[in-house]
């Protein structure tokens, strides 16, 4: 399944990246087309956020991970880098769960 | 003049390959293999997707809602396509190759270089590109192999590692009042589906809130 996964989404990947270069630029450019390009990775990446850090199975929880993604964004909030901000939510909850 | 790109593009390249081990780690602890880690960052190369994929799995999503996912997350990669196309006019396997690299970074880096021309552009597009592959496969295979050898990934925090990594690319999108409104929008109607929806499935119906807001709303 896992396999299965992985070759579906490359292959969709990859076609999505081509289909830019290939397609004549008249089919994308409608305005409506753009704007929902443009919120769709936002809304998405919103969505995971919520469900890695306040869904476990069918629950919703605040646990160790909910505080360490608090604590990533506060470390976003002062323009820590990537590396630090992930760092800084593992470390977080790591801490809790030695608790 | 191509010095300056170069070294904008490495330091790119350098930045976001770092993230390869987020992923890698990511991977290993949503239960993927080394192997399986290193052959999404080489086939699919579009880092969202990727953690969209071990995210949506590690939850116990299916297949079909890790594939959906990802995949609604790699339709920005088209619009970067079509803003690349006329600047790179490429055909035959230098296309194929173009596609292949065209993210987030390599358009970025090559829009930036607007005023400089189209060999600027070219330049920065296909160093940062190539760039980037090399770091973000070599780091993917260093994170997955290391979070192997870790362990629990639980104690060390890899469980919080994915939302946050999640968050850290959200992060910079929140630019305008309407991304920060699409984002309360989706954490919440996300939220409140976890209890109902199969896992994989909160995540993907909320891409109806930028559909409704781009399709519904008033023409802007």
């Amino acid at each position: 399944m896992i396999w299965t996964a992985i070759i579906a989404t490359s292959f969709i990947a990859f076609m999505l990246k081509y289909l830019g270069q290939a397609v004549p630029a008249a089919w994308l450019e409608n305005a409506r087309i753009q704007k929902f390009a443009l919120y769709l990775p936002t809304a998405l990446l919103a969505a995971l956020v919520a469900v890695q850090s306040l869904g476990s199975e069918k629950n919703i929880v605040f646990d160790a991970r909910s505080i360490g993604v608090l604590v990533a964004a506060v470390a976003l909030f002062f323009k820590a880098p990537f590396p630090v901000v992930v760092l800084l939510a593992a470390l977080t909850s790591a801490g809790i769960h030695q608790l | 003049m191509s010095r300056a790109i170069l070294r904008d593009s490495l330091s790119v390249a350098l930045t976001v390959g770092v993230y390869g081990i987020a992923f890698g780690a990511a991977a290993v602890e949503a239960d993927l293999s080394v192997l399986q880690a290193c052959v999404l960052s080489l086939l699919t190369f579009t880092g969202a997707s990727q953690f969209a994929v071990v995210g949506v799995l590690g939850a116990g999503g299916s297949a079909l809602s890790a594939i959906t996912a990802a995949s609604l997350l790699g339709v920005r990669n088209s619009f970067y396509g079509l803003r690349m196309a006329p600047i790179l006019q490429v055909r035959g396997a230098k296309r194929l190759a173009a596609a292949q690299i065209t993210i987030d970074e390599s358009t970025a880096v090559s829009v930036a270089q607007e005023d400089k021309g189209l060999d600027a552009m070219r330049l920065g597009f296909w160093a940062t590109g190539i760039g980037v592959y090399i770091f973000w496969n070599l780091f993917t295979f260093l994170g997955a192999l290391g979070a192997t050898a870790l362990g629990d990934p639980a104690a060390w925090g890899l469980d919080t590692a994915v939302p946050a990594a999640f968050l850290g690319l959200l992060w910079p999108r929140l630019i305008s009042k309407s991304a920060r409104v699409v984002t309360l929008l989706s954490i919440l109607m996300c939220t409140l589906l976890i209890p109902f929806a199969p896992a994989g499935v909160p995540v993907i119906a909320c891409a109806l809130i930028p559909f409704i807001f781009a399709f519904v709303g008033d023409r802007k």
